[in-house]
């Protein structure tokens, strides 16, 4: 009976002793390189990209002389603790982790032992990943993906003479959406206009959520929000139903139907990432490296999109867009 | 797979087999479906990360932790018990209200606690060994302690009364057990558990986040199951155990997916690797039967 059931076991002991079989080639000059998201999307899946092609042109080749490995917790903040240990135990020259909760486990377990660079997170400090921006000391860096809010309202205020509510759905369950809804709002009201918020726990209650702003704002802006941005396409039909314009937080939201979004894409913000992590190739200690915020920004229209929306985008906002989306 | 991913593993294993055993009780003894691990997980997490922070003994916090989650377990019995509210309904409803309950607590979606001090600091200094050995080892000690108190309880009499309750209620009713106290206490007794599991986990994760909670039942439930397949069940204290060995095969075989990568597999692949593994080592026993079986059959028809 016993024996029985412990074959099950066995079994999954013999899998494992298989992986001795196939270890990675490494050489002498070659650098390892892991890195990790809470999530796949399309945001972080682009900061990714970022980090990779920085490095490729660069001289690290993957397969050649830089190893390199990414793993997702699909959403489960166990497994992003399991993959934290994962990445220490394999000892690479960096791990990488982006967004909040895998960052914080990819802190807690390296222990200073090895360089975390961690990427896309809103408020770095409040997450105790590093004590200041500036020379962080210890073995933690990396790029907050803060936004230019300021900038951003400029934006709607812009497209929108007329402005005088919007309307913001977040998920109050996501730490940097909550430090961006908050600042947007004390922004919003220094310029004597109204922020109303609508909550969406999870990715299925972004269409209700934005439904419930319909009659109350003239414009939609979608922050940063990873539950939000996933069903972007909801308050895209919103926005086209209602007639109410929808700007977006980031670049990548336009060709998914946004109006207009002045902001940096998260493939810079990678290429950003991808730079300090070369620098800790080459030697740097991670502590001496600032944190560094995004700066590079760039105007994403869709003049159809918001047409659809009833808003006609006036010619000079096109002339200065960097990317025109037909 | 390296010894600290592996170790990092069981140790994981070891954590979840607290939840395990917490979902044991309302799952398999009450035969409850509870649903408010979900929500309680988190909210020992939160408790104990904002008391941690606020200069609160970590020890203190992780009992406070314990008593926020039992006291969501009371709720979710009393829903079902006094107002007839259907358990699994009962359970649903108070794993929402959990949700808005621990920003609240939180006032904020994620409490980080790196660098404070938490339950594993001392033991740190006592055991002189690699970092990565004294979490597993501290977390066997604490699942060990856990495991003789709760078959210690089974065994009493008050234990022996919920045992009853769960397996045939009007029976219990009959033979004078108050079985409204009991479901009320087992579930109260599974989220304190499930709870604490939440407080060492934001310690050792370092932090506590409002999406931990996400899905906690199914790997609860899982290990319970996969503890079940490959472990004897003759016994409670078999049954028990069982858990936690299944909790800690579970995240082994996480962990194997994560290392899936040499046959081609990639990190999008995770889950489903996860799950495939799962189903391979319960199943694996019986086919290995099945085939006896037909041999056997085969011999007799020669």
């Amino acid at each position: 009976m016993f024996n029985r059931k412990s074959l099950g076991l066995f079994a999954i002991a013999a899998l494992m002793g298989l992986n001795a079989f196939f270890p990675s080639i490494a050489q002498a000059d070659t650098k390892t390189v892991k890195i990790t998201a809470i999530v796949e999307h399309p945001a972080l899946d682009s900061t990714r990209k970022g980090v990779r092609d920085i490095l490729a042109e660069n001289g690290y080749k993957i397969g050649e002389n830089l190893n390199w490995e990414f793993q997702s917790a699909q959403g489960d903040v166990g497994t992003a603790g399991q993959i934290a240990k994962k990445f220490v135990g394999d000892a690479p020259d960096a791990i990488v982790a982006i967004a909040t909760p895998s960052a914080q486990a990819a802190v807690a377990a390296a222990r200073g032992h090895i360089p975390v660079v961690f990427s896309a997170v809103t408020d770095p400090v409040a997450a105790k990943l590093v004590k200041t921006w500036k020379t962080p000391g210890g073995s933690v860096t990396g790029v907050s993906d803060m936004l230019p809010l300021e900038k951003h309202l400029g934006l709607i205020t812009e497209a929108m003479p007329a402005v005088k509510t919007i309307g913001v759905p977040y998920n109050p369950g996501e730490a940097n959406s909550v430090i961006l809804v908050e600042l947007f709002t004390k922004t919003a009201e220094s310029q004597g206009i109204k922020v109303i918020t609508a909550s969406a726990p999870s990715s299925g209650d972004v269409l209700m959520a934005v439904r419930s702003l319909v009659g109350k704002v003239d414009a939609i802006y979608v922050t940063t929000d990873n539950t939000i941005v996933s069903a972007f396409e909801a308050v895209v039909k919103v926005g086209i139903d209602a007639k109410i314009p929808v700007f977006a937080g980031d670049t990548d939201s336009v060709s998914r139907g946004a109006a207009a979004a002045l902001g940096f894409n998260y493939y810079d913000l990678g290429r950003q990432t991808g730079q300090i992590v070369l620098e800790i190739l080459q030697g740097k200690k991670a502590g001496s490296i600032d944190v560094q915020g995004v700066d590079k920004t760039d105007l994403h229209v869709n003049p159809a999109s918001a047409l659809k929306m009833g808003l006609k985008l006036s010619e000079d906002l096109i002339a200065k867009a960097t990317k025109v989306i037909q | 797979m390296s010894l600290i991913a592996f170790l990092g593993a069981i140790e994981t294993g070891l954590l979840f087999g607290i939840v395990a055993l917490g979902v044991f009780i309302s799952f398999r003894i009450l035969d409850f479906p509870d649903l408010t691990v979900d929500g309680s997980l988190p909210m020992g997490a939160a408790t104990s990360a904002m008391l941690i922070v606020n200069g609160v003994n970590p020890f203190v916090a992780c009992l406070c932790a314990i008593i926020a989650g039992a006291g969501a377990g009371l709720v979710t019995a009393w829903l079902n018990v006094r107002l007839g509210i259907l358990h699994l309904l009962a359970s649903i409803l108070t794993m929402i209200a959990l949700y808005s309950v621990n920003l609240r607590i939180m006032g904020k979606p994620n409490q980080a606690l790196l660098g404070e001090e938490t339950v594993f600091t001392p033991f740190e200094a006592m055991i002189d060994l690699p970092y990565y050995w004294v979490t597993p080892l501290v977390l066997l000690g604490i699942i060990l302690i856990i495991l003789v108190l709760l078959n210690l309880f089974l065994s009493s009499e008050l234990g022996l009364g919920m045992r009853a309750t769960g397996v045939n209620a009007r029976m219990a009713s009959a033979q004078g057990i108050k079985t409204g106290k009991m479901k009320m206490m087992g579930i109260a007794l599974s989220n304190g558990m499930v709870a604490l599991a939440g407080a060492l986990f934001a310690q050792i994760q370092g932090g506590a986040d409002i999406s931990m909670g996400v899905g906690v039942i199914v790997v609860g439930l899982a290990a319970v199951i996969l503890g079940e397949a490959t472990f004897s069940t003759r016994t409670i204290i078999l049954a028990t155990v069982g858990c936690v060995v299944g909790s800690i095969l579970y995240r082994v075989v996480v962990a194997l997916a994560l290392n899936a990568d040499f046959i081609g597999l990639q990190a999008q692949d995770l889950k489903l690797v996860t799950a495939v593994l799962v189903v391979l080592a319960m199943t694996l026993p019986g086919a290995r039967q099945k085939m006896a079986k037909r041999k056997l059959v085969k011999g007799a028809l020669k």
